[in-house]
């Protein structure tokens, strides 16, 4: 039985014809939120454009450029450019743990040139590229065979590993719930993911053993942050203040005493989220949750209406990635999970954070655009 | 073959399912960050509003007071002085900054540097935020500011504690010094207290083996900020735990004299208790003033001391491995007497042939020894004699001597950076350079020469072994805190009596008996005679040419290429209770300096005997049931 040949999977469309299939709506709602970023990082430095603000506008636009960049490149591409891409974030990886600049006790940079490259911050995306790209040659049969889950199994475990060893535990984290969340789109079978998850409640205790004493000591500061009050503690407990304190309507733009007075640790990357809430209080918090939530919407929209399974996997991949980022920051400046070190994405001051959010919604934007295309389950993606 | 088939189909089906499923999850999680945002705004908003203004209660984070090191007799090495600074808060100063720094620079010195410094500071910081204009002031500076103080506006005097040496460069390679926390330091330590602005932390020698112990814990001052986080005052003090204090087992006494003894001669010295190896003395000199580093040393005095080709910064008696010299051969005497070598007679005729080499003895010019027995071939240090002992004992023999005897090994002496010096075996040289041992390196090893290398450390370790018999291993802390450092009880070692009386007698006739190396400087006092072994250790080789054109003296050369000159003794020489070794490097422009300045010391040490005096800690753990309160003061 042949399917019906669709005009558009046939033939390319020209570039006035991808602009116009932009999403702007999705665009505005991203410049929105980074928008609300830049204002937090202005408030923050103590109403000043300096250090914050200004870098994180310009990466934004280099970061916007990069979105409508991506999503102008072919679909086809991507899929074809994913094995390379993913072989590349691993060779990074690899070598920041041979050669790694040491920041904070933890191996996460590369220098390239001018530019410092967290290898982990790639490796997320390119892992979603190549997971999409071979699942998209299984059939809902193929992805549950032993030997054939092998290979994705591999895909997610081996990165996740060498991001755990340098260490950060928290990428490690995102890493492997990316992949499981796309084995589990492609159809894995429940009579594998109901085991899987007995196996890991299990194996807790152990992974305790293995935890470094940092980690172990955030752990046990989450439970008990009486416990250190000076150090880790000190920050779970200041966060929950900065947030409580700003109770409905928050205490204005550029009032947060919290962060002011410099009892906000990292109150520039990680915890920003709490200024947020300090200033913004509850509606302010609510609503960038839910101008989140409309941005996630929207990737699932994206996803639901591709015509290849290459594309709704990488779809849906992105985005719950950006998802994942959101849970955390959001659940850890909240009190409700140790202290990982995961920026809220678009908020946070981070360059390469940034540039690798925006460059993932311009992968989303491709799928968008190139969403008629239709591809092959045998097919390697050369257009 | 079909471009799309039914299994396209199902697998769209099974995403679309899948992907509600997950919308789902995330919906769910969304509430639950809504719902805990709820919680903490809306229904305990209040509590927290409260919370934010309690947190106008700032903590601030204070240093304990840093463990003292103190001798034996409870000497205080290292302490904390009162640190006399001087402060200035930008936004009282009424004229400005500029004006305010003029006037105090009327009063006290401010270099160009320091006011960059000053403004730089000022710069980083909020205007209430008190900088430290100047610090480690004198009294009577400090009186003056103080005296000026009507007309200074927005200066401040303020009395710190700091790091003090009182005896300074004495005592320089054993306690180290403290500076400021560099970036490497915090990699493996996540102390709050590092981060603290102007925190010390030990870099070298004790201060940095004991750091931890010596550094304490953190203190807390509870301060009210307003709502611009100026403080208004304090409202709780807890000034932390203090560090421990340490007892080492050195004789700060014993310490000066060696130090001075030595001068500014690039030599080490140690100095035990030859019963267990409690070092009194420990010296390499030239060293440095270590109060240099905690005031902060400027780059010139930091480039003289890199650039010193005396090596100030090096522990020469912990870090410099040296040729031993003939002082080996009280090791190889001792494994030769247990290898049925007790009774051997040497003739020497000034050379020895092995194969087509010929070997040396110091004798060589006078038509060398003659007959030469065992405790003789010490007493003249004579090369053929312990040339025939190295060829019937083969190279791993003499290593496995050497190294029962402490050489080649570290020692474990509580400091950082012992290096563990060299024995040579067949099996190393194969390993290090790939080709096999060669027996005349045999030859040169058995005088302590050619690949041999040894510590000064080491060489006083053999010097109580050799005195005692038993495997002394020298150690520097005695009492950490309230904390006994376990000692255990020194083993005998793997030579006979006979053996040890024969090495023994030798040493005591190279002494005290005409002829001797050392006869020259021997100690006259009845009772408290030394016994000893000289040693030089070539820096070059000697070519044939220059053997056969006679030698230049020691003198004419340059002082980089003489020889290091050796001398490890124990005393009284019938009885022995300090051990001593010495190496002053290149040191053989004149006749045996270093035996003269090892008698000078073991004279003193002896005729002050600290091991007579009561030490301030308890000798014996027994003691440390009774009631015990360390002795303060000299």
């Amino acid at each position: 039985m042949s399917s019906r040949p669709y005009a558009a999977a046939r033939r390319t469309l020209s570039l006035s014809e991808r602009l116009l299939e932009v999403n702007w709506g999705l665009v505005l709602l991203i410049t929105i939120i980074a928008c609300i970023g830049f204002a937090m990082l202005y408030s923050v430095a103590g109403a000043s454009l300096h250090p914050w603000a200004l870098p994180q506008i310009i990466r934004f636009l280099i970061g916007l450029a990069i979105l409508v960049g991506v999503a102008m490149v072919d679909i086809r591409f991507w899929m074809a450019a994913a094995y390379p891409a993913y072989a590349f974030s691993l060779l990074l990886l690899v070598a920041v743990e041979v050669a790694g600049h040491v920041g904070l006790g933890a191996q996460r940079w590369i220098e390239l040139g001018p530019l410092e490259i967290q290898p982990s911050e790639l490796m997320k995306i390119s892992l979603v590229l190549a997971l999409a790209r071979y699942l998209h040659t299984q059939s809902v049969e193929d992805v549950s065979r032993p030997l054939k889950l092998l290979i994705p199994l591999a895909m997610i475990g081996v990165p996740a590993a060498f991001v755990l060893l340098q260490p950060n535990l928290g990428t490690a984290t995102i890493i492997v719930a990316d992949g499981l969340s796309l084995l589990f789109l492609a159809g894995l079978s429940w009579w594998w993911i109901l085991p899987a998850i007995t196996g890991v409640v299990a194996a807790v205790p152990v992974a305790w053993h293995f935890l470094h004493d940092y980690q172990k000591r955030r752990v046990m500061t989450f439970l008990n942050p009486a416990s250190d009050s000076l150090g880790a503690g000190w920050n779970i407990s200041q966060a929950e203040i900065a947030i409580g304190s700003g109770g409905a309507t928050g205490k204005g733009f550029l009032q947060g005493t919290q962060s002011q007075l410099n009892f906000l640790p990292e109150k520039h990357s990680d915890f920003i989220y709490t200024s947020v809430g300090e200033e913004f209080g509850f509606f302010g918090s609510v609503m960038l949750l839910a101008l989140f939530s409309i941005v996630i919407a929207y990737g699932v929209r994206i996803a639901m209406s591709s015509r290849s399974q290459f594309g709704r996997l990488l779809a849906m991949g992105l985005t719950l990635n950006f998802f994942f980022y959101i849970m955390i920051n959001a659940a850890m400046v909240m009190g409700l999970i140790p202290v990982v070190g995961i920026p809220m994405p678009l908020i946070s001051y981070g360059g390469t954070a940034m540039l690798v959010v925006m460059f993932g919604f311009g992968l989303l934007m491709s799928v968008h655009v190139h969403r008629q295309v239709e591809i092959p389950r045998g097919s390697a993606g050369i257009i | 073959m079909p471009l799309f088939d039914r299994k396209d189909k199902s697998r769209y089906a099974t995403f679309s399912r899948r992907t509600l499923m997950m919308g789902g999850a995330v919906s769910a999680v969304m509430l639950t960050l809504g719902g805990r945002l709820y919680q903490l705004q809306i229904l305990e908003g209040d509590e927290y509003e409260a919370k934010a203004e309690d947190n106008r209660i700032n903590q601030r984070l204070l240093a304990p007071l840093r463990g003292r090191i103190l001798d034996r007799f409870g000497v205080e090495l290292a302490n904390n002085r009162r640190n006399y600074r001087v402060l200035l808060i930008p936004e009282q100063a009424a004229q400005g900054v500029d004006q305010a720094l003029d006037t105090i620079g009327r009063v006290i010195l401010l270099t160009d540097r320091d006011r960059q410094r000053i403004l730089h500071d000022i710069a980083q910081n909020k205007k209430f935020v008190p900088v430290t204009i100047a610090e480690n002031l004198s009294w009577d500076e400090f009186a003056r500011v103080n005296l000026h103080l009507p007309y200074l506006s927005g200066i401040q005097p303020d009395v710190g504690e700091t790091r003090d040496y009182p005896y300074s460069t004495a005592l320089s390679h054993i306690l180290g010094y403290v500076a400021a926390v560099s970036p490497d330091d915090k990699k493996n330590d996540d102390d709050p207290l590092l981060d603290l602005p102007g925190f010390r932390i030990g870099k070298r020698g004790i201060e940095k083996q004991f750091d931890e112990q010596v550094r304490g814990t953190a203190g807390v001052s509870r301060v009210e900020v307003n709502a611009y986080g100026r403080v208004i005052r304090e409202l709780g003090h807890d000034p932390g735990t203090p560090g421990s204090d340490i007892y080492l087992t050195i004789d700060q006494q014993v310490q000066d004299f060696v130090a001075q003894r030595l001068g500014d001669q690039s030599a080490a010295c140690v100095v035990m208790d030859a019963s267990n190896g409690d070092v009194l003395a420990l010296a390499s000199t030239p060293g440095f003033d270590p109060n240099l580093f905690n005031v902060g040393i400027t780059p010139p005095q930091w480039h003289d001391l890199l650039n010193n080709d005396h090596h100030p910064l090096m522990n020469k008696a912990i870090t410099g491995a040296y040729p031993p010299g003939s002082t080996f051969k009280t090791a190889m005497a001792l494994a030769a007497a247990d290898n049925g070598m007790a009774d051997l007679t040497v003739n020497c005729t000034g050379s020895m042939r092995l194969g087509d080499h010929t070997f040396y003895c110091d004798a060589w010019r006078i038509g060398g020894h003659g007959h030469v027995n065992l405790p003789r071939g010490i007493q003249v240090s004579c090369d053929v004699f312990f040339y025939e002992v190295a060829r019937r004992l083969g190279i791993d023999k003499m290593a496995e001597a050497a190294n029962a005897m402490g050489l080649g090994l570290p020692t474990g002496i509580e400091l950082p950076g012992e290096v563990g010096g060299l024995i040579p075996t067949r099996a190393w040289k194969m390993k290090r350079f790939g080709v096999p041992w060669q027996p005349g390196e045999t030859l040169v090893s058995g005088i302590g020469q050619g690949y041999v290398l040894t510590t000064p450390i080491q060489l006083c370790t053999l010097a109580a072994r050799l005195a005692t018999g038993k495997a002394v291993v020298p150690r520097l802390t005695h009492q950490i805190g309230s904390t006994l450092e376990p000692r255990r009880p020194p083993t005998p070692l793997p030579f006979s009596e006979q053996a040890f009386s024969l090495v023994r007698q030798g040493m005591t006739m190279a002494v005290n008996a005409p002829g001797g190396t050392a006869y020259g400087w021997r100690i006259n006092q009845p009772g408290l005679e030394m016994a000893g072994k000289t040693g030089t250790a070539q820096v070059r080789r000697i070519t044939k040419e220059e053997r056969a054109s006679g030698l230049k003296p020691q003198s004419e050369m340059p002082w980089k290429d003489r020889e290091h000159a050796l001398f490890i003794s124990f005393a009284p020489a019938d009885n022995p209770r300090y051990a001593l070794a010495i190496v002053i490097e290149h040191g053989g422009a004149r006749n045996e300096p270093q035996v003269e300045f090892a008698r000078d010391i073991m004279l003193f040490t002896q005729q002050r005997d600290p091991l007579k005096m009561r030490a301030a800690y308890p000798l014996r753990a027994a003691e440390t049931t009774t009631s015990f309160q360390p002795k303060v003061g000299g």
